[in-house]
């Protein structure tokens, strides 16, 4: 039983960083119709920057957490000024290269920056680990955790109640009929990419922390957050949370007992269970779990 | 009088002839000429690297017929390109079939697994799709890695299947008491099926197929109504650029002599399914000349820039520089792929017509 519940902790941290990830990508495809595969490049770059804060210039790690994340939110805007802001309204392949380009050049520049030997965070949590009632939970878990837990208030309370939240939300419904009431779609935009992109830094930090250390393959996470997203559904934040949980428990699961159990799914079975999980998904409902199905038009 | 030139079209058959104008029969002749031609003049390495443009090439018409002209996007290309060379490792090394017999074989069971994904597509959607066919590369690595007995596992296969038509033996050409290296040979053959996919996609777009298949993609309730199935111009859209990409495949396995999971399964094969999207982009999406060019620029730039680093030193770039030769590469595909999309989004095909245009109707046009 301790095993179990030890199994489940571990699910579920895994599953809050698919939730930071995802809810990244669910932002900004909720505003632009955009999915930004440059997600996991931002996550990279935010455990980098962290890894700058903190041990290049000696900022307290608490204070570096809060620097990465606004730094993220900064890298975010800038694609969006720079490049992204082109090709509103153009065909979602279109679209899909772009960012797919932006990631390229991204996960180029970061090791040519800083060296492609992983680095160590420096983070206090380390390894260490609590234990309430037998249950081995790290403390980098816990924190994870808890970031997610105020990300996914901040983002209720924004939605729900800021001006600009309120904006976001009818953007999405019907760009044209929000830019007739006077909504400013281009700061819309703008804002979007900002939040995804302090998420995603936000999420590389965590992945960082906890002995994980600042390293290239950190964006490889983000592959791992497509079926998360498709099974809570693109443009449902919720859905990317619940997504997440399921998916990060379902593997950490399977990585237990499927070699006992299943063994002839193969080795390796549970790096391809998220996508399995999200075909089968996809087929009984093809906008999600939670997705907003689309009327389509003559 | 004078007749009116080709910038008049009167009927409607004159946008679906083969080679409209004279300049193409010119040009065609041009490449056939340049294809006998350059094996002769240049160097073993360079035939390799050009061998391997063809190669992707072949796969970046499949995929041009499938999301350029039917509006499908995938990026599950890696996958059934996997397939092909597979199915030639099995049918053309371990049973020893004759080149006519394997590559034949190879693009019907490419077909066959593309008409089996060809529904999903019916079901999911635009992005949706998009990311279901990013589950398909890694369900595909995880059957590479574990089905051993049919791929090898992880070391992989030895993928050198036989490349004779007949008595002219491509991987070993001797003629009029002259012989050929295998690269020279390779380059003859590749390209030669090349041409044979282009004048099939060819012909399959200027002809009702295509033409349905284009309003499919641009607007497939309104195609039902007028009755262009959906359904049946979907799936076999799926199961020809599929049975393209195994060809593709095979031929490759013929020019590299052996895979492994490692070049097309998980991360890799999404690496490479990506640049053949960048190829029919870059190219020009919905053409095919766009499709071959866009194959030969994607393929040839790394070598092309490997050369120049060889002879001029780019400033922080090279070995003990900052930025890796492969780092650097790497990068200047990805800018390429944001600068086309922001100048030229219909790719250097719509570039050249531009070009053409401009000088067909000079002095008149601005």
């Amino acid at each position: 039983m301790t095993d179990f519940l030890n199994l489940l902790v571990s699910g579920v941290a895994l599953g809050a960083q698919y939730s930071l990830v995802a809810l990244g990508f669910v932002v900004i495809y909720r505003a632009t119709g955009v999915i930004n595969f440059a997600q996991g490049g931002f996550c990279v770059l935010g455990a980098y920057l962290a890894y700058n804060f903190h041990n290049t210039w000696g900022v307290p790690f608490y204070l570096a957490l809060v620097l990465t994340a606004l730094a993220g939110a900064g890298v975010g805007a800038l694609v969006d000024v720079t490049v992204l802001r082109r090709f509103v309204g153009q065909p979602p392949f279109v679209v899909i290269m772009l960012t797919i380009g932006l990631l390229i050049l991204i996960e180029q520049i970061v090791p040519s920056v800083w060296g492609a030997d992983p680095l160590p965070l420096g983070d206090p949590w380390g390894l260490r680990t609590v234990s309430p009632g037998g249950v081995d939970i790290k403390v980098s878990d816990l924190w994870t955790v808890g970031i997610v837990a105020v990300v996914l208030a901040g983002f209720f309370a924004f939605f729900r109640f800021s001006r600009m939240g309120v904006a976001m939300r009818a953007t999405a419904v019907d760009l044209e009929a929000a830019m007739a009431q006077g909504i400013p779609a281009h700061r819309v935009y703008r804002v979007s990419w900002s939040i995804a992109g302090l998420v995603a830094a936000l999420a590389g930090l965590t992945l960082a922390a906890g002995g994980g250390g600042v390293r290239l393959d950190i964006e490889l996470v983000a592959l791992t957050a497509f079926p998360v997203i498709i099974l809570g559904g693109l443009d449902s934040p919720g859905g990317a949370v619940a997504g997440g949980l399921l998916i990060g428990v379902a593997q950490v699961m399977s990585g237990k007992y499927q070699p006992e159990h299943a063994t002839w799914l193969g080795q390796g079975f549970p790096i391809v269970m998220p996508y399995v999980v999200m075909i089968i998904v996809l087929l009984v409902r093809p906008y999600g779990l939670f997705g907003q199905r689309k009327v389509r038009r003559i | 009088m004078a007749r009116p030139g080709t910038l008049l079209v009167t009927r409607p058959e004159q946008r679906l002839r083969l080679l409209p104008t004279n300049w193409y029969k010119a040009f065609v002749i041009l490449l056939a000429v340049v294809w006998l031609t350059v094996p002769i003049n240049l160097s073993d390495a360079w035939l390799d690297v050009l061998a391997r443009c063809g190669v992707a090439a072949i796969g970046a018409i499949g995929l041009n017929l499938l999301t350029g002209y039917t509006g499908q996007i995938s990026l599950a290309h890696a996958f059934f390109i996997a397939i092909g060379a597979y199915t030639a490792a099995w049918l053309g090394v371990r049973s020893d079939l004759p080149f006519l017999l394997w590559l034949p074989a190879t693009f019907v069971v490419g077909a066959l697994v593309g008409a089996l994904f060809g529904p999903f597509a019916l079901r999911v959607r635009g992005d949706y799709l998009a990311i279901l066919s990013i589950g398909l590369l890694y369900i595909g690595q995880h059957i590479f890695v574990n089905w051993t007995s049919f791929t090898g596992g992880r070391p992989g296969t030895s993928t050198g299947a036989p490349a004779a038509i007949g008595p002219l033996d491509f991987a070993d050409l001797n003629l009029f008491d002259q012989a050929y290296s295998r690269r020279q040979g390779l380059f003859w053959l590749v390209w030669l099926v090349v041409a044979i996919v282009a004048l099939l996609a060819r012909n399959i777009v200027r002809t009702r197929p295509g033409r349905a298949m284009q309003a499919v993609r641009d607007r497939d309730v309104a195609a039902e109504v007028v009755g262009v199935s959906n359904a049946r111009y979907t799936i076999s859209a799926f199961a020809l650029s599929s049975g393209l990409a195994a060809v593709a495949g095979g031929l490759y396995g013929v020019v590299a002599l052996t895979v492994s999971p490692a070049d097309f399964g998980g991360a890799p094969g999404l690496l490479l399914s990506v640049q053949y999207v960048a190829m029919i982009i870059i190219g020009g999406i919905g053409t095919i000349g766009g499709a071959v060019a866009g194959a030969v620029v994607v393929v040839a730039i790394p070598r092309v820039i490997e050369q120049i680093s060889n002879s001029v030193a780019i400033p922080f770039v090279g070995p003990g520089e900052p930025i890796s030769l492969f780092a650097f590469n790497n990068m200047i595909y990805g800018a390429l792929v944001i600068v086309t999309l922001v100048f030229e989004p219909r790719g250097m095909v719509a570039g050249w017509e531009r070009v053409k245009a401009y000088w067909r109707t000079w002095p008149l046009a601005d």
